[in-house]
């Protein structure tokens, strides 16, 4: 069975000399929670509006729920719900309005029982009436994720869902995200700039930058593939790091303070770095490794950069 | 497509935009019916004076006919102007708003989009056009009551009371045809632009100076003139001819009718291969 919901080949779209895709490569998998990255002007925005058809590409072929986008786009588009980039609505409608007109276009009976239940879900009900000129930027934010899960899409694709929202917004956004993977079994992809948010929630990634696939895999996949940053605490960090001139711990001291040395080695090599740093009398109070896809993500894209 | 053509007159009539061509009839019409109740005896006698010299004029020749014939002279260049506040917004409106996306990622096709709004400022024009025949005909004729209609043209026309109400009639489905044509200009500017401000402008330009184009008799302006359609436009008036100039009016509705299918269609052809960048 094929459970690719998304597959991207060799997509490209080109603004007179700018190339903003450029022969880009994704998959997204039934139940995947895919995490889509990029620094700005990597492109992302630009891909997610030729996924939607907003954009027509310059080359490649998208194929969504194993149907060619461009033959098939109605179908396709009546299982996906998105928001795209910040949500507008017309401002001059109440939230419940917005909701039916968007539900009267799409031609599916969405009854005034499910606009209510989805306003409900994002916490909006009790403004259904209000005009969304009167919405704060986090509430239009929740009012454009309940448009986007209007019609029970399979496919969810979410282009910075959280931006503007406060920290508790932020959470209930996260948690409702997997409430849809985990027990809807629904297909998200997530375009954000938070990271934390994407190592947290998403099962697998993929970084883009100036158009291209810098790499694409499962989120502990790739995390695994790198090595830790490591805290060690010690009684002396200048002398640990003299110890350690000259040997293959040498290049991978990144920065060091007084009490603190802080390196970036594999998991395997964790115990016998403390080893040899007891051996040679440094006490070593604590050993803590991060690893963080932030990190890594600055890392990939400086790469890339070069 | 009847649902989407009921959601965008909804959407149209909960703009206060919209209503701007209503309230600006609704004050200018009755200001000129009571300027010319007023002193449109006064008027009526100066417009007449040389032809009173050799005519007798029986009964009352200020009635609401020639009201409501003097109302449609003064407005058929200013209607326009009304149409393309909403023409303008019908596009271009929704990508100030950013609601381009929204719509655009619907499972509805942009021919459907493009036919639905164009159709839903299409009834906008007739009930524009509607509200004022309904003032200027029908509210005159009410307060000043019915008569001959007197048309001071190259010739003087004189219409028994019971052969004007269908001049009026065909003039009105004259000028939906015509005002059609601005609002299909508008749309076409609408589609190109992502606020309704310069389409609205571009728009009332291009009137205008065609209305100056045509306006200027110059040799070689006046051989443009059947090639600008506001030319054709002005040809409503030929209704109120005797004999009515049936060839004059068909040749101008077809050229009308011509604007508007092609002017359609270029902004179908643009807004099908847009990038929703906005």
């Amino acid at each position: 069975m094929n459970d690719r919901i998304i597959e991207v080949q060799g997509l490209t779209k080109r603004f007179k000399e700018l190339t903003a895709v450029d022969n880009l490569e994704l998959n997204v998998y039934r139940g995947d929670v895919f995490g889509f990255l990029g620094p700005n002007g990597a492109g992302k925005s630009t891909t997610i509006r030729m996924l939607l058809s907003l954009i027509k590409p310059s080359g490649g072929n998208i194929s969504i729920f194993g149907m060619q986008l461009h033959k098939h786009r109605n179908e396709i588009l009546r299982r996906i719900g998105a928001i795209v980039e910040k949500p507008d609505f017309y401002l001059y409608l109440s939230a419940y309005k917005n909701l039916e007109i968007l539900g009267k276009i799409i031609g599916t009976d969405v009854s005034n029982k499910r606009i209510m239940e989805i306003l409900e879900m994002v916490g909006l009900s009790k403004r259904y009436k209000s005009k969304v000129k009167t919405f704060s930027h986090g509430m239009k934010q929740r009012l454009g994720l309940a448009q986007a899960l209007l019609h029970d899409p399979e496919l969810i694709i979410l282009d910075e869902p959280t931006t503007g929202l406060d920290p508790q917004g932020i959470k209930e956004i996260r948690d409702l995200i997997i409430h849809l993977s985990k027990d809807l079994g629904k297909t998200i992809f997530l375009s954000s700039h938070i990271l934390k948010e994407v190592e947290i929630i998403a099962s697998r990634m993929i970084i883009i930058n100036k158009g291209k696939t810098v790499v694409e895999g499962t989120v502990s996949e790739l995390l695994e593939a790198q090595n830790l940053k490591v805290n060690i605490e010690v009684d002396n960090a200048d002398s640990a790091k003299q110890i350690m001139l000259n040997t293959k711990w040498e290049k991978c001291i990144s920065a060091s303070t007084n009490n603190n040395l802080e390196v970036e080695i594999n998991k395997e090599e964790i115990a016998e770095l403390n080893r040899y740093l007891v051996e040679r009398n440094i006490n070593v109070s604590s050993i803590i490794p991060t690893r963080s896809l932030e990190d890594y993500f600055l890392k990939i894209t400086e790469e890339s950069e070069k | 497509m009847i649902t989407m053509v009921g959601i965008e007159m909804s959407k149209l009539f909960r703009k206060w935009r919209t209503y701007i061509g209503f309230i600006a009839i609704g004050v200018l019409v009755p200001i000129v019916q009571i300027a010319l109740y007023l002193t449109g005896d006064r008027y009526l006698n100066f417009a007449t004076q040389n032809i009173r010299q050799s005519f007798e004029f029986v009964g009352d020749l200020m009635n609401g006919y020639l009201i409501a014939y003097f109302v449609l002279q003064a407005l058929y260049i200013h209607i326009p102007f009304l149409i393309v506040l909403v023409g303008g917004d019908l596009l271009a409106g929704e990508a100030t708003g950013g609601t381009y996306r929204m719509l655009l990622t619907r499972p509805v096709s942009r021919f459907k989009i493009i036919t639905s709004k164009f159709i839903a400022g299409f009834i906008y024009t007739n009930l524009l056009l509607a509200f004022l025949m309904l003032i200027s005909l029908f509210v005159s004729v009410l307060l000043f009551g019915t008569g001959e209609l007197i048309v001071l043209r190259s010739k003087v026309f004189i219409f028994a009371s019971d052969d004007v109400l269908w001049r009026f009639f065909a003039a009105y489905g004259f000028a939906v045809l015509s005002l059609t044509v601005v609002l299909s200009m508008s749309y076409l500017f609408s589609s190109l632009v992502e606020n309704a401000i310069g389409p609205i402008v571009a728009s009332m330009a291009v009137i205008i100076v065609f209305f100056i184009l045509a306006a200027i008799n110059v040799d070689i302006l006046i051989s443009i003139r059947p090639y600008l359609f506001v030319t054709h436009m002005a040809k409503w008036s030929f209704f109120f001819t005797d004999p009515v100039e049936y060839n004059e009016v068909i040749n101008s509705s077809l050229v009308l009718l011509a604007h508007v299918i092609v002017l359609f269609f270029i902004t179908l052809f643009i807004f099908k291969r847009k990038d929703i960048l906005s």
